[in-house]
């Protein structure tokens, strides 16, 4: 599909403009196209094997951690960012300049395809990969000019663009042709994908996306602090966000009772209060898993769920640190969960808690107790505390799920002799040393919230239509060219020759020409004796 | 939420094995019918014309009214035309012959019993179920073999592909017994993030889309074999080869079907995006499904170019079309079973 090059080639070698020329040549030729689709096939494996940023960044930090002479190495190779990796840009960047390359020029050819009339008849019909002739006997009153306006009736019947030719002479004919949609599906197809580019990279730039965990009671407004994270696009401003609010009544869960898939869960159900904009009336929604709510083009999905156990902390000098629900993390489907709780205002020493969260817990016979159930059966939280500082005070942003314990000391533990501290529901445990006390006053659910706004997609939903539409015109449709051409035998017969042509490869020619050929033997017989039933009914396809 | 019905699901697993016997037997018939290829006589026009030249049929007649009528050209459908006289048909065709292959018939007539028994089974898993028979591992392969068994026996309507019905019900049984012993799940509700009726689109599509790549699967393989042979110029008549097309004539068909099954397959790719879209609030996320899903999707891409470039159509675009499919299986069952991703439905 390269450009046919036009140039004089100048004396002496090769200037940079050929070479120019030559490179483009190379690039856009349909030998690297397939190369570089079988590249690009090969280098989007890697973002399966290995552990990527963009989703999982702790996973990376971890693996970067056990591996630590290859993982830098990997890292250079940026082989946890493929999707956003040099090489990977490289090769569609590549992909989509050649496409450019080979679309635009074809467009060009493609318009004056499809104003163009059909071929002159070729003198030879007989040339055609499928061709065949009809004589009709020499009583009837059959002209040549009136065969070929039966055949050109006939073609124009079947979908093709007709031009009879050469009417005033004893051998006219008629050139058809069809399948002009064919290339314009071909076209359509590669440059929606151009379309689907860009509204991907509009999204990159303008858009955003942020997570927000909410506990039932609570409400989130927004706006980029009330974020727990918050991913602006390249270019986005924070000025643009929705002025929205919600708040989340009630989270309903179900799970599988059956006695086969116990536990299962099978429903998730949000209940929230919503307001459009300050001024708005309240509203009433329902969110659920594949069930966003919209606002204006900002979305709110919810992600993830889990439990919330309600915590009061006293400190050694018996006032109350800290009170509230404190998120828990679902580690598996039982949801067995890690939880840490902080109590920064705690004096005369601050205080931490690191553990795990158990809805129903069972213990087992080593006396460990694990989650047998999401249900709140008999909820359980099973901590370790530590005391001195939390490494709150100096503002740097720490995550709330973790607790670095380097410069703390441990009260008391699972391995510290008089065991760590395990809270029924509405139990009370008074922390050693006099350092204070931590209940367990109850539980609510949480859940998590991804809130989007992507000005890309419906441009990438039109461009991906489009796309597919191309691909089924471009896939579906056959460009066939037949002519037909009669002239009158010495013997006063009326001869008829037909030749058909496809371009590119095309399985159903033979077919084609069988059917035209037959229709136009069905056609004649039946118009010279309309009595005599002909055979079967050939231009039935 | 309709409950879960056991007993029924028990019964769509008998149903499953019978049609699996079922398969059984239309495979062994299969092979009778191509280890005997061998003594069916081969035609003359076969055995001196190269497949080009025998692929060509010529059709005089007399129509009626005294119009006559010739025709000449590659007819891949032979004198089956069935409007005017027989012309000489080639077996490098895919027409039907008027060769008598009674284990053939056999062959399709059990697997189209088989198919019923088995669609029976998987819409009583359905029933069973109260939803769609596509929500995990085993009903994913179950309903896959339906598929390929359905397109097989459709594409027979159109195109002698008999010779592949060892391959298929072959194929077809592996599935079967993947699902009953690698993937045995009783039935259940659907999770909440597969409650969508994208599930009822998006796999549907992906399941059609996969049973269309098994078949092109199987052309491609027995294209290679069939090159090898033409090059080391073995007439086409001996061994259980006999019975296969050209290696042009298979290339042709694995292109059409390639093409059908590339474009359920680009749709499939659009429809787990707006899915994803709806679920996790983007469209495209590199997941390790929908990165193996994009893999394969490149790759048919580029075999549909290949078969445009020169230097690279017949046995190099096979290939493509080859390690397409292997990667069509590896994204179904090793990303499945042993990638983390978000698409984690498996049931395992
Ligand atoms: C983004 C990557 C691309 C994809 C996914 C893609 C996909 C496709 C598909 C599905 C077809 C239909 C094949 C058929 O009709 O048999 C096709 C045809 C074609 N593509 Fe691409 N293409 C891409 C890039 C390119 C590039 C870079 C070029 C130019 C060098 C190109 C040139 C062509 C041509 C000329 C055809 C028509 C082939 C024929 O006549 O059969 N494509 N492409």
């Amino acid at each position: 599909m390269a450009p046919d090059s036009q140039t004089e080639t100048q004396p002496g070698s090769l200037n940079a403009t050929e070479m120019l020329q030559w490179a483009w040549r190379q690039l856009t030729s349909m030998r690297t196209a397939v190369q570089l689709l079988l590249l690009l096939a090969v280098a989007a494996v890697p973002g399966s094997l290995f552990p990527q940023r963009r989703a999982n960044p702790a996973v990376v930090t971890q693996y970067l951690e056990d591996n630590p002479d290859i993982g830098p190495w990997m890292d250079r190779f940026q082989l946890f960012d493929v999707y956003s990796s040099a090489w990977f840009s490289a090769i569609y960047l590549l992909l989509f300049i050649s496409l450019i390359g080979c679309v635009i020029p074809r467009a060009g050819v493609y318009w004056k395809h499809m104003r163009a009339r059909p071929p002159r008849t070729p003198r030879r019909l007989s040339r055609m990969p499928e061709h065949g002739t009809l004589s009709l006997p020499a009583q009837t009153a059959m002209t040549p000019a009136s065969a070929v306006e039966d055949a050109s009736g006939l073609l124009r019947r079947r979908g093709y663009r007709v031009q009879v030719q050469d009417e005033d002479t004893d051998t006219p004919s008629v050139a058809a042709e069809r399948g002009y949609l064919k290339e314009a599906g071909n076209l359509l197809f590669h440059v929606s994908l151009i379309g689907v580019l860009i509204s991907v990279a509009v999204g990159g730039l303008f858009g955003y996306r942020g997570q927000k965990l909410i506990i039932e009671g609570e409400s989130f407004t927004n706006t980029e602090i009330s974020y727990d994270f918050f991913f602006p696009g390249t270019n986005y401003d924070t000025d643009w966000l929705a002025p929205f609010s919600l708040t989340l009544n009630d989270f309903d869960v179900s799970f599988d009772r059956s006695e086969t898939n116990y536990g299962n869960p099978v429903d998730f159900t949000a209940a929230m209060t919503t307001r459009e904009n300050p001024e708005a009336a309240d509203r009433i929604e329902t969110l659920r898993v594949n069930e966003p709510i919209g606002f204006g083009g900002t979305n709110v999905y919810l992600i993830g769920n889990g439990y919330a156990p309600m915590i009061t902390v006293r400190d050694g000098n018996g006032n109350i640190a800290l009170q509230g629900p404190v998120p828990a993390l679902p580690q598996d489907p039982t949801y067995n969960s890690s939880i840490v709780i902080k109590a920064p205002d705690a004096q005369p020493d601050q205080l931490g808690f690191v553990g795990f969260f158990l809805p129903t817990a069972v213990v087992d016979d080593n006396g460990v107790a694990f989650g047998s159930d999401p249900d709140p059966f008999n909820p359980q939280l099973n901590l370790n505390s530590y005391y001195g500082d939390l490494g709150l005070d100096d503002g740097t942003p720490v995550n709330v799920y973790q607790l670095d314990t380097t410069s703390l000391t441990q009260l008391n533990g699972r391995n510290t002799p008089d065991g760590g501290i395990t809270l029924g529901a509405y139990q009370t445990y008074d922390l050693p040393e006099g350092k204070g006390s931590i209940t367990f006053d109850g539980l609510k659910r949480y859940v998590a919230l991804d809130i989007v706004y992507d000005p890309g997609k419906t441009g990438a939903l039109i461009s991906t239509s489009l796309a597919l539409t191309g691909l089924i015109l471009t896939l579906t449709i056959s460009r066939r060219r037949v002519w037909v051409r009669a002239s009158t035998h010495d013997d006063g017969r009326t001869l008829i020759e037909y030749g058909l042509l496809a371009r590119g490869k095309d399985q159903g020619l033979s077919k084609e020409a069988l059917s035209i050929g037959a229709a136009l033997a069905a056609q004649w017989s039946n118009t010279l004796h309309p009595a005599n039933q002909p055979q079967q009914e050939g231009s039935k396809q | 939420m309709t409950p879960v019905n056991p007993l029924l699901g028990d019964y769509s697993e008998l149903f499953m094995l019978l049609a699996a016997l079922t398969y059984t037997i239309a495979f062994l018939a299969f092979t009778i019918d191509l280890m005997r290829a061998k003594t069916i006589p081969p035609e003359p026009a076969d055995v001196e014309e190269s497949s080009e030249q025998s692929n060509r049929s010529r059709l005089p007649a007399q129509v009626g009214a005294g119009v006559e009528w010739s025709h000449s050209g590659t007819s891949p459908r032979g004198g089956s035309q069935g409007n005017a006289g027989t012309g000489a048909a080639g077996s490098s065709g895919m027409g039907y012959e008027p060769l008598r292959r009674p284990a053939a018939r056999i062959g399709v007539a059990v697997s189209a019993i088989g198919l019923l028994i088995h669609l029976t089974g998987v819409l009583t898993r359905g029933i069973a179920a109260g939803r769609v028979p596509w929500g995990n591992m085993y009903e994913f392969v179950t309903t896959g073999a339906l598929m390929v068994m359905a397109v097989f026996l459709i594409c027979l309507i159109f195109r002698d592909l008999r010779f592949l019905g060892t391959l298929i019900t072959g194929l077809v049984l592996v599935m079967l017994m993947a699902g009953a012993i690698a993937y045995p799940t009783p039935v259940a509700q659907l999770i909440p993030a597969l409650q969508s009726y994208w599930l009822i689109i998006h796999v549907s599509i992906a399941v059609l889309a996969s049973a269309i790549f098994t078949l092109t699967f199987c052309l491609s393989v027995l294209q290679l074999i069939k090159t090898r042979q033409e090059r080391a110029g073995r007439p086409s008549s001996s061994g259980v080869m006999r019975l296969i097309p050209s290696a042009k004539a298979l290339d042709q068909l694995a292109y059409r079907l390639n093409g059908i099954g590339f474009i359920f397959w680009t749709f499939t790719l659009m429809a787990g995006a707006i899915w994803a879209e709806a679920a996790w609030g983007r469209y495209w996320g590199w997941d390790t499904k929908e990165v193996w899903t994009f893999v394969i999707w490149v790759l048919y891409a580029g075999y549909l170019h290949a078969r445009a470039t020169r230097g690279w159509e017949g046995s190099r675009a096979a290939w493509l079309s080859i390690t397409g499919y292997l990667c069509v299986v590896f994204n179904f069952t090793i990303v499945n079973m042993y990638f983390a991703g978000l698409h984690s439905y498996s049931g395992l």
